[in-house]
């Protein structure tokens, strides 16, 4: 529990030292209300988070993974793993710690994006359990694409095919639950394989938890996949990390 | 305190270490010699658990590094031979990340902090950033960071690489003080470190033990210096 809490710490502390951090947030900000106000957000004439919540799987699986890829890649290059893997850390303690620092940065980059929830609270009389459950749809989103892109850190040394790889695997889980997708899909699959595609992919589940409705099959949708990349993650590491 | 039994690893076709094995106490001092890429390092992260053997096992103060490897870590000091760090960190960060994951905490972190930072003389860049550091204070911060919790048995692969002659004696002379109480490993290239700290020196290449002896013993055996000694064992046996 201590050494994960160290590897847990000291991960938070480092993406405030260096300027990752910041860079992440200005440009995640940014370019998270400049999506919803050219989906026109005033237009609407609805006091609601919809267009920003719509926009956030799109930024999120460019921003997510450029913040997983340096988790092992970088350890790995740098030769630091090898002073982690003699410490008295286990493999388990040490993804665990990594991942969650990560997850709690993106969760902050969420957090800060309030004001967003303000101006429409004083535009007008929203919805505040939609918003409340928007934020945990994409909060659990995150945790997903950011588990992938951990396990693509630490297949290799070198970030920059990390990042790739993982883009492409939040794209493909993403965008094949899209209904021009699935359209596509049914006209050669049988029905039930492409409901079992539609449900694989996160569009759905981040759809219908952003809609208000928490059903315990979307819920245990994002922990499992959560739970099995970052299990993933630990074997690879633990089969190569000296490579 | 350290029982290495048939230890072997190989990296696809290569073999980097071959079935070698030998014991070391408490209060013995070992150097491990051998031209570049002997399998000292190899054999050293094997001992620090950083690498799984192949086959056979060791085991550091009873504990089997494949049975409880984070038991051995706890008891180990390793210094690995670039003494990665997190370059990013200051000093002061990054051993009290170490002090964290070693669970050394309050009156006991400052007593240890107190105690390192001045054997290491690394007081000057304490609050400076690891990546801003020469090798030679790099090298010290990684010892630092080796010996922080006072442990029994020490691995350092080529502790004194990088320091300029003053650090170099200051460094021997640490080990010298230590070995008394402690079981310690180095390896190195520089022959004359064997004659001031080792008080055993083994002598590897392409894996395989050549010799286990002293630095004394070997002198009087050859009736050359240790440099002669080692070119030529190294040579004949391996060639």
């Amino acid at each position: 529990m201590n050494s994960f809490k160290a590897v847990f710490k000291r991960e938070l502390k480092s993406y405030f030292t260096t300027p990752l951090a910041y860079v992440f947030l200005v440009i995640f900000l940014s370019a998270s209300a400049y999506l919803t106000f050219k989906d026109g957000f005033y237009e609407m004439r609805q006091a609601d988070m919809r267009p920003f919540f719509m926009n956030l799987p799109l930024l999120f699986i460019f921003m997510v993974p450029s913040t997983a890829m340096r988790l092992w890649a970088e350890e790995r290059r740098a030769g630091s793993i090898e002073l982690l893997f003699t410490l008295p850390i286990t493999v388990k303690q040490a993804v665990l710690g990594k991942f969650f620092a990560a997850w709690l940065f993106l969760a902050i980059a969420l957090a800060l994006t309030f004001p967003m929830a303000i101006t429409v609270c004083y535009l007008g009389d929203p919805d505040v359990g939609l918003i409340i459950t928007g934020y945990l749809g994409s909060l659990l989103m995150a945790g997903g694409f950011l588990a992938i892109g951990c396990f693509f850190s630490a297949v290799s040394k070198n970030q920059v095919i990390s990042f790739v790889l993982s883009v492409l695997a939040c794209a493909i889980l993403f965008f094949a639950g899209m209904p021009t997708m699935l359209n596509y899909l049914s006209s050669f699959l049988p029905a039930g394989m492409v409901s079992a595609v539609e449900s694989m992919s996160f569009q759905a589940h981040f759809e219908s938890i952003q809609k208000g409705v928490l059903e315990f099959k979307d819920l245990s949708y994002f922990i499992l996949l959560i739970i099995g990349w970052v299990a993933a993650c630990v074997v690879v590491l633990d089969e190569r990390k000296a490579s | 305190m350290i029982k290495v039994k048939e230890l072997r690893r190989s990296f696809g076709p290569v073999v980097a270490v071959d079935g070698i094995s030998f014991d070391v106490g408490q209060g013995e001092v070992l150097g491990l010699l051998g031209p570049n890429g002997a399998g000292k390092s190899t054999a050293m992260r094997m001992l620090a658990c950083f690498l799984r053997p192949d086959g056979g096992t060791a085991s550091v103060c009873g504990y089997d590094i494949l049975q409880d490897p984070i038991g051995v870590r706890r008891s180990l000091g390793y210094l690995a031979e670039n003494s990665p760090a997190y370059n990013e960190m200051t000093v002061g960060g990054f051993l009290k990340f170490i002090c964290d994951v070693r669970e050394i905490k309050g009156a006991r972190r400052r007593a240890a902090l107190d105690r390192i930072v001045p054997m290491c003389s690394i007081e000057s860049v304490y609050h400076q950033s690891i990546e801003t550091l020469s090798k030679g204070y790099k090298r010290r911060v990684g010892l630092a960071q080796a010996l922080i919790h006072d442990p029994d048995v020490l691995v350092l692969d080529e502790p004194t690489d990088g320091l300029d002659p003053n650090q170099k004696h200051e460094v021997r002379k640490l080990i010298n003080k230590m070995s008394k109480d402690k079981c310690i490993v180095i390896s190195t290239h520089i022959l004359e470190e064997v004659e001031a700290v080792c008080s055993r020196t083994i002598i590897i290449s392409r894996g395989k033990i050549l010799v286990d002896s002293t630095p004394d013993e070997l002198k009087e055996k050859y009736q050359c210096s240790l440099d002669a000694v080692f070119r030529r064992i190294t040579k004949t046996k391996s060639a």
